[in-house]
Formats: structure tokens, sequence, C-alpha cells
């Protein structure tokens, strides 16, 4: 077994090759750009095409474009794109249209901090969107979850039709860290389901056993329409309220109700542990270096690094809290993912650790707030 | 050939409104040019415009305000073969300013109808980029002050190879619009009409008005000469095509053993110019090859060949969590502005930390050991001098051997600079 060495945003780019992404668009930001490089050697040769948007709106434009001719698509930036991303993820999510999206978060607001790391962008990318309705967002924890979270990332916009966030972070993004790329192996790839043949295809009709459209593509021998407008199975607008009702619940459903198939998480239970330390992203690994403390110290505390965000995996969460008293949420902002957490889990007492200030949150920032009771 | 129009969706334009007069040519370029629907996608912007995809048995995508143009370009990329029309009127192309002028610029096979009836039909008639100086518009007196493009001229100077300008009542609008589809690469068509519903409730316009102004407009030579050239995606094929394919990194397996047990934690403070970045990465190298984690945390400036260069490496036995370092072993000050940058971190040192410090840096009082080298003297150039302390580091047996940075080199390059660095590692001098 060996190691190369390699960058959060190169495994990306490589995570995206191996899921069959054949399209990327994106326009230079830091600290996103370095995926945007790597596609670029990597997809041209293999047939594959890689473009430069005039801006960030283009960008992703291009992508839903391509991606309604067929092609897995991803595209990458940081906060202040993923504003200008807004109307067509809004589009992605109303249309059914399959893209990864990357955010390499850096500091915000706005322009904020082009080099420095930050998990602000949370919330933002689950409501980011106008109408309100979910999304996935995954994130990941090191560069082996940059490579296989891409992957889970393709395989979720495929299987449900949607865009799937991977909320990244320049402190992942733009470290280089071992990693033995061998060891993943084949993986499991997911395809947009096609219809069954010998049936007119009706572009936004749901298989009885599913919620989510069978895809053809444009550019195909069966006509397909697709439209930003609220539409019925044909695509096309309706103002049918019972119609519209009907479609809304599904976009909503299609998601929260499959988010047991894709909660992805670590989890280090203690017994006797009264304290659960949640964290997510590259606050995770402070957070599993405050856990082993803890653990050499002979003082049990539980750790849950969630890698499945949106929607939430409530389900796992009460489980995973079920033993302790107590949950210190820990994020690299000042209180974002934290609402969740008190929401879902009224009956514990939830404390939190933040900072917003391009720094990573220590292993011992962490212990002095699990012991500080 | 039969009609493409959707004979169960009627169009349901204002009566008198020019789109129905296009709609109409353009099902008739369609059926002239013997395309079957699978061969067409129209893809709609915004407004009256974006119905006309509705009109029509092809392929349709309808999206957002003044963003056609973006789908467009990746259905073609995707689909080379696929016919891609896109409409859209005066207000997407105000709003998609920027995708127009780049589609100009690439010239990827697309055929752009604006249908330019000089306001905002569907919000209320409000002025847009085409908009007359004197009209009365929906926006009060706010267009008096903001002149109407030209936009076969913008094209024109933007690249786009086929520009053409006409009226939704020309006798040849059919033949027009087929030229267009037919010519390989961008072309765009400035299409004047009539919006009865709004613009001609306060202004007079009539198909005369409309002949009248274009003959006052500047000539215009379609296709444009000077922009001729080869289509994008015929090009970017091409392009790619020579592409060489990117092999699958290969690994480092552990031939050595690291020449101290543990946890290292490395900082180098230097400048730009100093090569920092990359003495991090070798030393990252040198560690997989005596089978350690690391990790390799940077910190530059944006200004990349100006200020500090920093990086952090972490070499460990076991899985490495957070990343950041509090108290490093090592320290390799090569710059004053790096010492600056983080002149915190030696007020933790004690005598177990080890600096490699260049002759001129001043140093925080710290209990360090401190290895001072006149590089200078030894005849080290700047950018060199991170390479050469990574030597100095090997030969004092700490935290990588020789042997590690040495296999390290010959991964990371090749030929005279594999060549020269070797000699630069081998050749430092330590007291």
């Amino acid at each position: 077994m060996g190691f190369c060495l390699m960058e959060g945003n190169e495994a990306m780019a490589w995570g995206a090759v191996d899921s069959g992404c054949r399209f990327f668009a994106g326009y230079p930001i830091t600290p996103a750009t370095t995926i945007f490089n790597a596609l670029l050697r990597l997809l041209p040769p293999l047939g594959g095409i890689c473009l430069q948007g005039e801006d960030e709106i283009a960008s992703i434009g291009y992508c839903l474009g391509a991606s309604m001719g067929g092609l897995k698509v991803m595209t990458a930036t940081s906060g202040p794109g993923i504003s200008l991303y807004s109307e067509h993820i809004s589009f992605a999510i109303g249309s059914e249209i399959p893209i990864v999206i990357v955010d390499v978060q850096r500091l915000g607001p706005s322009t904020g901090s082009a080099t420095r790391g930050a998990d602000g962008d949370i919330q933002f990318l689950r409501w980011g969107n106008s109408g309100g309705l979910p999304v996935i967002v995954l994130a990941p924890v090191d560069v082996k979850d940059c490579y296989s979270l891409t992957v889970e990332a393709f395989n979720l916009a495929e299987e449900f039709r949607c865009p799937v966030f991977i909320a990244s972070n320049k402190e992942i993004a733009m470290t280089r860290e071992n990693i033995d790329m061998d060891a993943f192996g084949p993986q499991k790839i997911i395809h947009r389901a096609s219809p069954p043949p010998g049936r007119p295809f009706i572009p936004f009709e749901v298989p009885s056993d599913s919620r989510t459209p069978y895809f053809l593509p444009i550019g195909g021998r069966t006509l397909v329409r697709q439209t930003s407008s609220t539409h019925g199975p044909d695509g096309y607008i309706t103002t049918d309220s019972d119609e519209i009702a009907g479609i809304q619940d599904r976009l909503k459903n299609k998601l929260l109700l499959a988010v047991e198939t894709f909660s992805f998480y670590e989890s280090f239970p203690e017994e006797d542990a009264d304290t659960l330390i949640l964290a997510y992203g590259i606050t995770g690994r402070a957070g599993r270096d405050a856990y082993n403390a803890f653990k050499k110290a002979g003082k049990p505390v539980s750790l849950l690094i969630l890698k499945t965000l949106w929607p939430v995996p409530e389900g796992l969460i009460r489980e995973k809290a079920g033993p302790v008293n107590r949950v210190v949420v820990v994020e690299m902002n000042l209180g974002q993912y934290v609402r969740e957490i008190e929401r879902i889990l009224p009956d514990k007492k939830i404390d939190f650790l933040g900072r917003m200030d391009g720094k990573l949150i220590t292993p011992r920032q962490i212990e002095e707030v699990v012991f500080d009771v | 050939m039969s009609s493409l129009l959707n004979t169960g969706r009627p169009p349901v334009f204002c009566p008198g409104c020019s789109h129905e007069r296009i709609t109409h040519a353009l099902d008739k370029a369609f059926s002239n040019l013997g395309f079957q629907g699978q061969d067409v996608v129209i893809v709609t912007d915004i407004g009256c415009s974006g119905l006309f995809d509705t009109f029509f048995n092809t392929h349709a995508f309808h999206g957002l305000h003044g963003r056609a143009l973006t789908y467009a370009t990746g259905l073609k990329m995707a689909h080379p073969e696929l016919n891609v029309i896109v409409t859209m009127g005066d207000g997407g192309l105000g709003i998609g300013g920027a995708h127009i002028l780049s589609a100009c610029r690439r010239n990827l096979d697309l055929t752009l109808l604006v249908l330019n009836n000089f306001n905002f039909g569907m919000t209320g008639g409000q002025f847009s980029a085409t908009t007359p100086l004197n009209a009365q518009v929906g926006s009060g007196f706010l267009n008096r002050m903001e002149r109407p493009m030209d936009i076969c001229q913008v094209a024109s100077s933007a690249g786009a190879p086929y520009v053409n300008r006409f009226s939704s009542y020309a006798k040849n609008l059919v033949e027009e619009i087929e030229s267009a589809i037919r010519f390989e690469g961008f072309s765009i068509l400035d299409i004047w009409g009539i919006c009865p519903g709004r613009f001609t409730k306060r202004n007079r316009l009539t198909p005369q008005i409309i002949e009248d102004a274009l003959a006052k407009m500047p000539s215009i030579k379609t296709p444009v000469s000077d922009n001729l050239r080869k289509e994008y995606g015929r090009h970017y094929r091409e392009l790619a095509a020579d592409q060489k394919a990117v092999l699958r990194p290969t690994t480092i397996e552990k031939q050595f053993n690291p020449p101290e047990a543990g946890r290292k934690e490395v900082i180098i403070l230097g400048s730009a110019g100093q090569r920092i970045i990359t003495a991090g990465e070798i030393l990252c190298l040198a560690g997989l090859a005596a089978g350690l984690k690391t990790t390799q945390k940077n910190e530059y400036n944006i200004t990349v060949l100006r200020g500090h260069s920093i990086t952090e490496v972490i070499l460990s036995p076991e899985d490495i969590g957070y990343t950041g370092i509090a108290r490093p072993d090592v320290v390799l000050a090569l710059s004053q502005e790096g010492v600056d940058r983080r002149r915190h971190i030696f007020d933790d040192l004690d005598h177990r930390s080890l600096i490699v410090l260049g002759k001129e840096i001043d140093l925080p009082p710290c209990k360090a050991e401190v290895h001072r080298i006149d590089f200078k003297a030894l005849k080290i150039k700047p950018h060199d001098r991170a390479l050469a302390s990574l030597g100095i580091l090997a030969k004092l047996s700490r935290v990588i051997g020789l042997n590690m940075l040495a296999s390290a080199l010959r991964y990371r390059f090749r030929g005279a600079v594999l060549a020269s660095a070797q000699d630069m590692v081998e050749g430092v001098e330590i007291d």
C-alpha cells in the first residue's frame, strides 16, 4: 500500500471523472479554481468538455444545458459564485436537472477573504433558492472524502435528478494530504433512469415505484421538453393548483423521505458518555483529535461527524444523540447548523463552539468547551 | 416537408404581434431545411419570445431571463449535430449582455433570433436596450437618457461572423432565417417588430416606419468577413483531440524508516519566489517514502510574486486530524517577512524545537535550538534556500533522512532540474 499526495480539489476532479462526469464549466475563483485546472487536464483527453464561462451564471447555465443533453455535469465555485448561481440552482431543483455543485467555502461575507477557510455557507446552500425546496448537501472531512463524496454526489444527482452540493472548504480543498487512490477500487456508478420502451415519453411523469421522473436527453430521437416554469408532467406550463401541489410535494418528499439512504457520517460512540461532539467538514478533524484525547484520558465523550448535512439526517442524529444529555455543536461559522440540532433535539442541552476568523477550530478549544460544563 | 408547428398549442400572441409572423417563418425555414423535430432544439428566453418553444414539435428548453445562450451552449457542445435555435427579446439581450458578447467571441454554431420590439412587452412596456430615446414607455422618463444600442454593430465588433438586421415584415423573412441557420457558426438576427400590446399603444410604429428606420441604419454585410473563422465546437474538438491523457497519480511505497519517531510538525517561513510551497511538497513526499501520513497547508498572498509564503507540513505515523500547527518541531526561517507573519509561534518553542535560520534574519527571542546559515556565503540563492534547508534537516537527521529526501526529489523532478536539486541538497554544508 502506498500513498500519493493530493489536495482536496484534485481529488474531487478524479472523483468526478470516475463518476462519468464529462462536462465541467466554471469561472475562476479562489479557492475553487484548481478543480477547474484539474478537469481541464482530465476531461478533454477523455472526449469530455471543460469550459470557462464568462461568469458564474453562464458556467452553471452551460452545465444545465449539457446535463439536459444527457451528460453528467459539475461546476465549482466559492460563496460569491454560489450567490450568482442562485437562479440556476432554483431551476435545477424545480426542473429536476442533475448537477453536482461544489462550493469551496471561503471566509465571507461577500468577497470576504479569498484564501481563508470557513463553513459560512451551510444555511445559504440550503435556502439560497427561490421556492425553498430541499437540496442535498454533502460535506467532506478530508481528501479521501473529496474523492468518495464526489462519487456519491454524482450518484445522488443522477438518482434523484437534482442539484447536489459538496460543501468543501479552503482548508480541505487546498490542503495537500496523503491519499491511497488504489484503495477506492471500481466505484458503483448510477445513471439517470431511462423510461421503459413502448410507451410515449412524458418528460416529468413519475414511475409508480419512484418519485423521480425518467430521463431522456434533449438531442435524442424522442422529443424532450424542459422548462423553468411551473409545469405539469408533460413539461408545459400548468395552472392547476392540485397538479402544482402534487409536484411540489413530490419535489420535497423525493429527498426528505429518502435521506436515510444517503446519510453519510462517522460515529464514535463512547459508553457512559454524557456529551456528544457534533461536527462536520474540516472541523470534524479537530473533533477526532479531541475525541482521541478524551479517550486517552479515560473521559468518555462521543463524537458524530456528519457528511450529509441536507436534508438533515434527523433519524441518525436522534439515534446517535439518544444516550447523551448534552450535544456540543462545533462549526467554522457563528452558528448555523446548530439551529437544526436545537430544532430536532429539544430535550437536550445544546452548546455551540464556532469561529469565523479564517483560523481552524483547534482540538484544544473543543476540549475546553466539552469540559467547561 | 411538413410543418413542425404544434397544432395542439397554436400561438397565443396579441393580435397584430409580429412574433406570430416569425413563428410561421421559422417553421417554414425548418421545413425548407428538411428538419425533423428531433433535429432541432428551440431554446427560449423570458418574455413573449419565451413562448416559442411551446409552439413547435421539437426539443424544447425554456429557462431564465437572459440566459438562453448559456443553455444553448451546453446543449450544442453535448450534441454537435443538433440545430440549436435561440429566441430572445430585446430585454433578454440587455440582461444577458455578457452572454451575447461571449457567444459572438466564441462562434459556436447557434442561431440567435432577437425579437426586437423595443420594449419589455410582458411586464408593462418598460424600456430595453433598444428603446428609442423619444419613445413613450412604461419606465417614465428613464429611457430618454439611455441611448439604444445597435445590436448588429455590437455583435460585429464582438466577433460574430453572421450578423443581420431586418423587419418581421420582410418579404424574404423565411430565407433570411434559413440562411442564418445554414451558416456554420454563431449567427445573430436583429428582427424588428411591433408589440401591439404595449409599444404601439403609445408610440406609432408600422411596417413602413420600420422599413424606413432600417434603411437609415448603418449597412451590414453578412457574413462579416473579418469575423469568419473556425466554428468553436469543431475547433474545440480538434484541440481537445491533441491533449495528452493524464495518468493516474503514482503512489509512493514505504521504503525507509524516518530518523525520528512520532509526529513531526514543520513550518517553512519565507517569501514569494523562494519555492516555499514546492519545498513543503517535497517534505511531504519524503514523508510518504517513509510510510508516514502527511498534510501540507499553505498561506501566501494572492499577488503570488510578492509578500510572505508559508507552508505548514505535518508528518506522522498516525492519521492526521487537525491540520494546524501550534508548536512546530522545526521552523525553516528563510525570510524576514515570513518570520514577521508568524512571530507568535516563537514564544512557545523550547529546546526541543530546531530553527534553521537565514543569517540576516532577526528572530524574536526564543528557547529553540537555532542553526544559523549564511546562505549568501554558501552562494545559495533565495529561490534555492528552502530546498537547501531540507538538505540541512536531512543531514542533521531531523524529521527526514537523506534517503527520504533523495527519493522525494526523484519523484518530483526530472532531468536537469533533478540533477541541480540533488546537487543542492547533497552539497549544502552544515557546521
